[in-house]
Order: C-alpha cells, then sequence, then structure tokens
C-alpha cells in the first residue's frame, strides 16, 4: 500500500478529511524552508504538497508567484528541492509527499531518471500543473514504474464528456481545482463545490482532495464536510511571509496557521 | 534526416510538429483550446470566412502590398538581385494585423465578447487593438513595464484605439512575463473571453492557426514574383522572435527545394552574452503551451532574453520552426544588435525606408551573404513592419550627436 492509499485508508477510520498544505521548497530559503516543511506533519497536516520553484509560474496567483522568485534567488532547484524532500523522510516515515509545479524543471532532467530520482527521495506524487491528460504520456508511464502517483487536476470546465478521460489514468487522489482561475484568489461557493465533488465520484472511487482559494479554517471545515481533502497554499505561504517581512519568525507563523486549520478541518464532521 | 516528402503536413492531430508543439496548458483551458481548434476547423472550411478575411485583407490591411525590387540596395551590396515584401506599408504598419483579422473574426464567430493579448513591441498590441475597434469588442492588452516605457508611441496607440493596457512587473517584465499574466486572465475569465495570441507560439491550434492566417506573406509573393520575374524566388530571408511574419513567408515556399529559406534569430549582444537566439543557444522544454526550444539553465528555468528589438525579446520560438530546424529545411541564422542597427541606418538611407528593427535582422544577415551570391539570385527580404515605432530606441543606440547628424 502506498503512503497516500495509507493516509487516505486512516483518515476514513478516523472519519474525516486530509487537510493537505502546500509550502514551496527554498522559500524563502532553504533552512527556512526545512523547519517549514519538517514541522508541518506537527503542526496537522496529513499531506505535504511541496512546490517546486519556476520563473514562469503562469497558474498561481501573486502569493505563489513572489513565493517563487523568492525561491529562485535563494538558490532553488529541483535537485534541491528533491533532497530537501530526502531529509524530510528520514525523520517521517509516514506523511505522504506529493511535489508540485511545472512540467520544464522535469523535463530538463529527462522524465524517466527524474522520476527514479524522486522516488528514491521519498516522494509520493506529482502534481503538474501544465500536463493536462492530452500530454500527460510522456511522464506517467515513468511516474507509475516508479510508485509514484500522477496527480490529475479538474476543474469546473472539465465536463461530464472529460472526467472519464481524466480520472481513468488517475491514482492517489484526484485533485478538484474549484475555481476557474490562479491560485490564492477567488473562492467557489459549498454548493459548487458539493455538486463538482459528486460528479467527479460518480467517475472514480479515488479520494477527492479540494484546493483553490481557501484560505481560513472556517473554509477549511466547510470543505471538510464536503470532500476528502482540503488543499490550502497561498494562505500559508503568504502567512509566512508577512512574518518575515515584519520580523517574526516566518516557521511559527506558518505552523500556527497550519494548526489552526488542522483544527478546522478535524472538528469539521463532529 | 532523409528529406521527407513534404514539410507542409503539419501538425498532426494532436498538435505536434515531430517531438514539438502539443498542448502543455492548465486543464482550465484545456476544454477551451479544444473548442478553439474545432471553431477554426469549421472557419477553415467556410468559404463565407475565407471570403471575409479577404475582404478584409484587401480593403481594409491594404493588400496586396507590394513585392519591391530594392535597387539601391542590390547596388550595394553587389550580388544578389535584393527584393523587400512591404509588410511594413500594412494598416498598423506591421505584418501582425493579418493573424488579427483572422483571429478577431473567428473570436467573433466563437461569441466571445472580450479580448486578451500580450505583446512586446507593442505592435500585436497596435493590431489587436484595432481589430477590436474595428468590431466593438472589449480589448486587455498586457504588455511588460519594461515595455511600454521602450515602446511609448504604441501604448498611445492603443489607448487612443480604446484598449486597457495593463503593465506587467513580474520577472523582467518584457513579452514572457506578458504572456504568462495573459494565460492567468484567460484561465480566470475563460467563460467570455478569446486570447489572441500574436505568433506562432502557444498551444495547438495557435501556431497552425496564426500560420495559416499569416501564409498570404508567402502566397503572395508567389504571384507577384512570377509576375516579375516569372519564377521562383532563390532565397527568402525574414527575422524570428516567435516567428509569425518569418512562417506566414516560408511555409507556402518549403516544399520547393530550390528555394534556399533563411530565419534570422536576435543575437543581442553575442550568444556569449544576452541574447534571444533560441534555436542557437537554447535546448527543447516546455513553456506557454507547447514543447519547442527555449532559452534556459541546467535546472530547467526559463532564461531572461534580450534584443535590441522588443519583438524578438522573447526566450522561446514557434514549435514549427524548432521542427524546421531539425529537419534541416531551414536555416536558423543569428545577428547582433549592432549589425541589425547599422542594416537599419543602410536600408532607411539607401531606399528610403524606415524598418522596424526587428526586420532589420533579417536585412543585416542578407548584407552577409548577398555580395557573394550571383546577381541573377532572387533574393526576398521580408520587411516585416516599419520602423517608426523604434526611433527613440535608435536614438539612444546611437548616441544623440551621431542621430541628430543622421537627420
Amino acid at each position: 500500500m502506498s503512503r497516500l492509499q495509507a493516509r487516505f485508508a486512516q483518515l476514513k477510520a478516523e472519519n474525516r478529511a486530509a487537510l493537505v498544505t502546500y509550502v514551496m521548497g527554498f522559500d524563502p530559503d532553504r533552512a527556512t524552508s526545512q523547519a517549514i516543511l519538517d514541522g508541518l506533519p506537527g503542526a496537522g497536516a496529513d499531506i505535504v504538497e511541496f512546490g517546486m520553484c519556476f520563473t514562469d509560474p503562469m497558474a498561481d496567483g501573486p502569493a505563489i508567484q513572489y513565493a517563487a522568485q523568492r525561491a529562485l534567488a535563494a538558490g532553488g532547484t529541483l535537485k534541491g528541492t528533491l533532497a530537501m524532500v530526502a531529509q524530510f523522510r528520514q525523520a517521517d516515515p509516514a506523511t505522504p509527499v506529493v511535489l508540485m509545479g511545472y512540467y520544464n524543471p522535469i523535463h530538463a532532467w529527462g522524465a524517466r531518471a527524474f522520476c527514479a530520482d524522486a522516488a528514491a527521495a521519498g516522494i509520493d506524487g506529482l502534481i503538474i500543473v501544465d500536463l493536462p491528460p492530452e500530454e500527460a504520456d510522456e511522464l506517467v508511464p515513468h511516474c507509475r514504474a516508479n510508485g509514484i502517483d500522477f496527480i490529475f487536476l479538474t476543474t469546473p470546465t472539465s465536463d461530464d464528456a472529460r472526467l472519464p478521460a481524466i480520472v481513468g489514468n488517475a491514482s492517489g487522489f484526484v485533485y478538484y481545482v474549484s475555481i476557474a482561475g490562479i491560485t490564492g484568489t477567488a473562492s467557489a461557493t459549498a454548493t459548487a463545490i458539493d455538486e463538482a465533488v459528486a460528479r467527479i465520484r460518480r467517475h472514480t472511487p479515488l479520494p477527492v482532495c479540494v484546493g483553490f482559494g481557501i484560505k481560513t479554517p472556517d473554509q477549511a471545515a466547510e470543505v471538510a464536510r464536503l470532500a476528502d481533502g482540503v488543499v490550502v497554499g497561498s494562505a500559508i505561504v503568504a502567512a509566512a511571509e508577512n512574518a518575515r517581512e515584519h520580523g517574526r519568525d516566518p516557521v511559527a507563523a506558518a505552523l500556527d496557521l497550519v494548526r489552526t486549520l488542522a483544527a478546522g478541518v478535524r472538528g469539521a464532521r463532529v | 534526416m532523409a528529406s521527407l516528402n513534404t514539410y507542409r503536413a503539419g501538425p498532426d492531430e494532436r498538435g505536434h510538429f515531430g517531438i514539438f508543439g502539443g498542448r502543455y496548458v492548465a486543464e482550465t483551458l484545456m476544454p477551451l483550446i479544444l473548442s478553439v481548434e474545432k471553431a477554426y476547423g469549421e472557419a477553415k472550411a467556410d468559404p463565407a470566412f475565407q471570403a471575409e478575411f479577404r475582404s478584409l485583407l484587401k480593403h481594409y490591411v491594404g493588400r496586396p502590398n507590394p513585392l519591391y525590387f530594392a535597387s539601391r540596395l542590390t547596388e550595394a551590396w553587389g550580388g544578389a538581385k535584393v527584393y523587400l515584401k512591404r509588410e511594413d506599408l500594412n494598416h498598423t504598419g506591421a505584418h501582425k494585423i493579418n493573424n488579427c483579422i483572422g483571429q478577431i473574426l473567428l473570436a467573433r464567430r466563437m461569441g466571445k465578447k472580450r479580448i486578451i493579448a500580450e505583446t512586446g513591441a507593442g505592435q500585436h498590441g497596435v493590431a489587436t487593438a484595432t481589430v477590436c475597434a474595428l468590431f466593438g469588442m472589449q480589448c486587455v492588452i498586457y504588455m511588460g513595464s519594461t515595455d511600454i516605457e521602450r515602446q511609448a508611441p504604441n501604448v498611445y496607440r492603443m489607448k487612443l484605439l480604446g484598449a486597457e493596457v495593463r503593465p506587467v512587473t513580474s520577472g523582467a517584465a518584457t513579452l514572457k512575463d506578458a504572456m504568462n499574466d495573459a494565460l492567468r486572465d484567460w484561465v480566470t475569465n475563460v467563460a467570455d473571453t478569446y486570447y489572441l495570441i500574436g505568433t506562432v507560439a502557444g498551444p495547438h491550434p495557435f501556431p497552425m492557426m496564426v500560420r495559416d492566417f499569416q501564409s498570404v506573406i508567402g502566397d503572395e509573393v508567389r504571384t507577384q514574383l512570377h509576375e516579375l520575374e516569372g519564377r521562383l524566388p532563390d532565397s527568402l530571408v525574414a527575422c524570428i522572435g516567435g516567428g509569425s511574419n518569418a512562417m506566414g513567408l516560408f511555409h507556402p515556399f518549403l516544399d520547393e527545394q530550390g528555394v534556399r529559406i533563411i530565419g534570422v534569430e536576435a543575437g543581442g549582444h553575442g550568444l556569449d552574452k544576452l541574447h534571444a537566439a533560441s534555436l542557437t543557444g537554447g535546448r527543447p522544454g516546455v513553456l506557454h503551451g507547447n514543447r519547442t526550444y527555449l532559452l534556459q539553465d541546467s535546472d530547467g528555468q526559463i532564461q531572461e532574453a534580450h534584443s535590441i528589438s522588443a519583438g524578438l525579446d522573447y526566450p522561446g520560438i514557434g514549435p514549427e520552426h524548432s521542427w524546421l530546424h531539425e529537419t534541416g529545411r531551414v536555416e536558423y541564422v543569428w545577428v547582433t544588435d549592432d549589425e541589425a542597427l547599422a542594416a537599419f541606418q543602410t536600408c532607411t538611407r539607401a531606399e528610403g525606408i524606415i524598418p522596424a528593427l526587428e526586420s532589420s535582422h533579417a536585412l543585416a544577415h542578407a548584407s552577409k551573404i548577398a555580395g557573394s551570391l550571383p546577381k541573377d539570385h532572387l533574393m526576398v527580404i521580408n520587411l516585416s513592419g516599419r520602423g517608426d515605432k523604434d526611433l527613440n530606441t535608435v536614438i539612444r543606440a546611437l548616441g544623440d550627436a551621431e542621430s541628430m547628424g543622421m537627420l
């Protein structure tokens, strides 16, 4: 059983949704980012999404665009990002880690070699924003060969005609991007999320995690009642950066927010 | 590689030219991209659509524009007989309008009301704002703040035409970053918005569609040169940023094996310094919806391009050019900023035609090879746009004293 399968099975037994947290490797520097990463499970993150910095994050709003610029300025690379996960793995053998980002750094590494190296670093899944089902064939087989789940994205524009093609190839979980837009901006209504999750579940038995625009513990709790997982990214990235700008500890700020989000998610179905 | 039966059959049904091209976009955009492809397929086969396109090119753009025998350049370079394809005489002053006419008709056919576009030099932004004015559509142009400074006259033109110009400050604040922000807008306003991409790049079907609309350039050259000389050209020369003016000239001649075809990239300060020569200085990667040659570091991070010409200042190139490069059908070379500036002055003085700095790259390479070619060698250079927009840049580059002397 993969780490993702084990974690979702455990959460199902506990009758609660997963809190999936996103932060970016090397933001604002390697040591701070490593401290945040290492602290996430203790603060209540059930699954860790770890951002791979890229010069041209076309699907991201300002919070994560700036995070990428800070990470690159701090010397962030894909190789370094894998090394950070390998270090995380030494202390935490159980929490699933999913890398999220854009395709070109992986393309530059070579899909086959990258997947082998990512698996060796203890990575469980990949979310590649600019690799839709139409182009995913060049990466998915290498993921599969190395026991890595390729997480497909579904969106408000993925209609019933497209959904089977998307989820037919999916493993791990299905990510529902709850708005048509970029990260960290608008939020979807509970009704819209409820309908979309139900629609996706008609096509797949995989867990459905919902992200984009979820910022507060209340929003997280609301989504936790509707889906199998709640993804929060920009809000955590922004909390850490806001603290740093004001001379406070970004690690504490990020993990404090994760604690309140976790409380929201854990209390949602009581 | 063995020569193919045809170089004009691409892309395949998934939008690939060999390994290049494709549709590397966020899932949110995929259904829309597929609907653009379907709508374009239907429009292409619709005689009424084609008739309206041709009519606007004739009566609004002013086509066909001349294929002009440049006798003074021919004499100065002392070899090949040089013809200039005068895209600079089009309405709005460059080849960009050809594609904008085609795509605005498609957007209207798809029921879209809001048009977005990216622009570097501002020529595509002006052409887009122009067709939006003509068709009464809302228009938002993304333009890097660096480019807004160096292309101020075009910014005013866009605003006069009713477009909203949104400055882009991320990255180096040039064309690549403007394209990122345009894609962010599109993914957010997917229902009512059409992204009018200005070059032969982006996700399928854009590289194919823009090429088709721009192929009017090469089609006219074929007809005009037949009337003037009774035969095909011996060589074609065009500048390449994304590569739409070049593709428009080249594509109708790709299967004419006797026609030597040369694309000229922007070598900036030289290939060991900052430049924009993606084919010579880059390697294949994925950006902005397609696989193509990109300027990137060993980690796959995209590098900033540099060219004196804002329209060539992009770290990528259209995917069909990448394929034509690898098949060897088209020769791709580069010239530096300084060489382009020299050619700008030569053309201005010799012919009384002020070329765009983009087009000056094609002139610069032509000046290097024309002298060694026989006098009956027919060379066609695409004069893709006029240089009025570049006067500030040229004055700065040449120094005030020298340019005043030039005046």
